[in-house]
């Protein structure tokens, strides 16, 4: 009984240790360790008539920029994307190949539940994925995560999306 | 005077294209004096027009900086500090509406609307409030009641441990922290949590929350008792303080272990401990454990979920009227035929006086479809029918529902 009314007087004292959190990698170490220490110069893709369109509908919201940050080249590229799982953005770094997700971590997690989503057993789920043709959908199935139901759906939006920014960068051929 | 040939090549071509300087009809030619003094005019008109050039680049290159300035400011929100509260600041809140047509009722409700508030007040302390209007109309001799159903303070220690205090969800079952209604099947709650756990269960008192090793997370915390009697058969549901004034004589802890190490597998199970199940009230009742346990899938259009649930309430007085054993489990396959179309069954079993010898158990068959126009809507539709021992009523029907959650 000693134990139970002294707890909450520990749990609160335990407060004052606070520490810094959901920090798992700085988005530049990501992108330097992406292109092994040598990152290109980033360049941008601009969301404007049908990208920003197709855009809106892969987040179901505008994205909150007008432009889109990314690294590389058609070929291969590095994108730093965040999406609000329930009310906190999740920072996530994905590496985009020959128009496959390559990689996907999660950077920065902010969120009070579901930070399941940044560990490999479930990010594994989305290696080689790639979109559908017709609505840009995922063409694999990812299964999701209890109780971190909007993370995982936050997750693969970013999925979605890296995947479609991807094939805005203008090829070498298309280079004036 | 030495001229060199580029030059003198260079005048001449200049004399050439120059109309002022065309040979005129009968005219002499240019000295080498007058050709020089061309040089020089047409030199300084090409010093400055590279000054004009550059001063145009310069200016291109401000506009450039301008406008990344312009585009940076409008994507970080405008003005620096306007909003900074508001980035801070978020709001949700879900809500349902039933209609019931059982043999017990037949109505129309606003079950729940609940507003949700959070705020970060830095990147390590945050708080979370909810506010619940049941039944749509509180006050007076209405249905209704109006709830806090979490208000609390949270902490992070480090990446994988946080704590928190105030008031807050208790981690036990599957509905009692997640229950948005598009999260799960059935109009109603499943009536084991409801009446077992009893879900929606929320105390005030204080909490940890963390993570183990990659799957395993774990929560602890020591809050407010419940306070059943025996006027209610000991019946845990209605002990829930819910934090009004509640009686802290003798307080609970509760415990969890949950490993979510494959996706879309959930198996959890939790520990409450009741240091007096009536806070004291009543002599012939003592403390109290409950066990909670369960599992949640969703692997592809596949889905399951099973829990189990008991109570052990100690003293003479739980144990006369059957209540020192209170127990029930479901289990509910699903299977989602579109992302927008899922359907289930659920077998539901309970009983609040499982200690006695008398037919007091409840069964419950529930069959029924959900429709997710948007992910965060759903329409619900259900039938239900029961099949209780003794000589308790049935009450079978069917239900539906319309929910959201932002």
């Amino acid at each position: 009984m000693i134990l139970i009314r002294s707890l909450p007087l520990v749990l609160l004292l335990a407060c004052s240790m606070a520490l810094a959190r959901g920090t798992y990698q700085e988005p530049a170490d990501f992108i330097a360790e992406t292109f092994d220490s040598s990152p290109p110069s980033p360049d941008v893709v601009w969301l404007r008539g049908e990208t920003r369109e197709t855009t809106t509908a892969i987040l179901g919201h505008k994205y909150p920029s007008l432009r889109v940050r990314y690294w590389g080249d058609a070929l291969r590229s590095a994108w730093i994307l965040e999406e609000i799982g329930k009310d906190q953005p999740i920072t996530v770094g994905l590496v985009v190949s020959d128009g496959r997700l390559e990689r996907i971590k999660v950077l920065v997690f902010r969120e009070s539940r579901g930070w399941e989503v940044r560990h490999p057993f479930f990010t594994d789920q989305f290696r080689d994925i790639g979109l559908t043709a017709g609505e840009l959908d995922l063409n694999r199935d990812i299964d999701g995560i209890s109780g971190a139901t909007l993370s995982v759906r936050a997750l693969k939006k970013l999925a979605r999306l890296a995947l479609y920014l991807h094939t805005r960068i203008p090829s070498g051929d298309d280079t004036p | 005077m030495k001229y060199n040939r580029l030059s003198l090549s260079l005048a001449g071509l200049l004399l050439a294209a120059t109309p002022l300087h065309a040979a005129e009809p009968g005219g002499s030619a240019p000295t080498v004096e007058e050709l020089w003094k061309i040089i020089q005019q047409q030199q300084a008109e090409i010093e400055a027009l590279k000054r004009q050039q550059q001063s145009t680049e310069q200016k291109v290159a401000d506009v450039d900086e301008k406008a990344e300035a312009a585009v940076e400011a409008v994507e970080e929100g405008g003005t620096a500090g306007a909003g900074s509260w508001a980035d801070k600041t978020t709001i949700g809140g879900y809500g349902e509406m039933h209609y019931n047509n059982t043999d017990s009722k037949e109505e129309i409700d606003f079950h729940r609307f609940v507003l949700y508030f959070g705020h970060e007040f830095t990147d390590r302390i945050r708080m979370v409030a909810e506010v619940e209007l049941e039944h749509a109309v509180a006050g007076g001799d209405n249905d209704g009641e109006v709830e806090l159903e979490q208000g609390y303070v949270e902490f992070d220690l480090n990446d994988r441990h946080s704590t928190k205090a105030g008031v807050y969800l208790l981690p036990v079952g599957i509905l009692n922290q997640t229950h948005e209604p598009p999260t799960f099947y059935g109009v109603e709650r499943n009536p084991v949590e409801k009446n077992i756990i009893p879900t929606t269960w929320w105390a005030g008192g204080a909490e940890m929350v963390g993570e183990i090793a990659p799957g395993w997370s774990y929560n602890f915390g020591v809050h407010e008792g419940l306070e059943t009697s025996a006027d209610d058969n000991y019946a845990v549901r209605k002990g829930r303080q819910k934090s009004s004034e509640a009686n802290a004589d003798h307080l609970a802890a509760t415990g969890r272990i949950k490993w979510t190490g494959i996706p879309g597998i959930e198996v959890a199970g939790t520990v409450n401990y009741q240091s007096d199940i009536t806070q004291g009230n009543d002599s012939s009742a003592d403390d109290a454990w409950l066990f909670e346990a369960h599992t949640d899938i969703q692997r592809g259009p596949y889905g399951l979920r099973a829990l189990y649930a008991r109570w052990d309430l100690n003293g003479s007085g739980p144990r006369s009227v059957g209540a020192d054993e209170q127990e029930g489990f479901y289990i509910e396959p699903s299977y989602k035929l579109t992302d927008a179309v899922g359907i289930f069954a659920r077998y539901n079993r309970w009983d609040n006086r499982a200690g006695n010898g008398s037919d007091t158990r409840k069964k419950q068959y529930d069959v029924g479809v959900n429709y997710w126009p948007h992910p965060d809507v759903v329409l619900k539709a259900d039938i239900q029918s029961q099949d209780n021992d003794g000589d308790q009523k049935n009450d079978n029907g069917f239900n539906l529902g319309v929910g959201f959650q932002f």
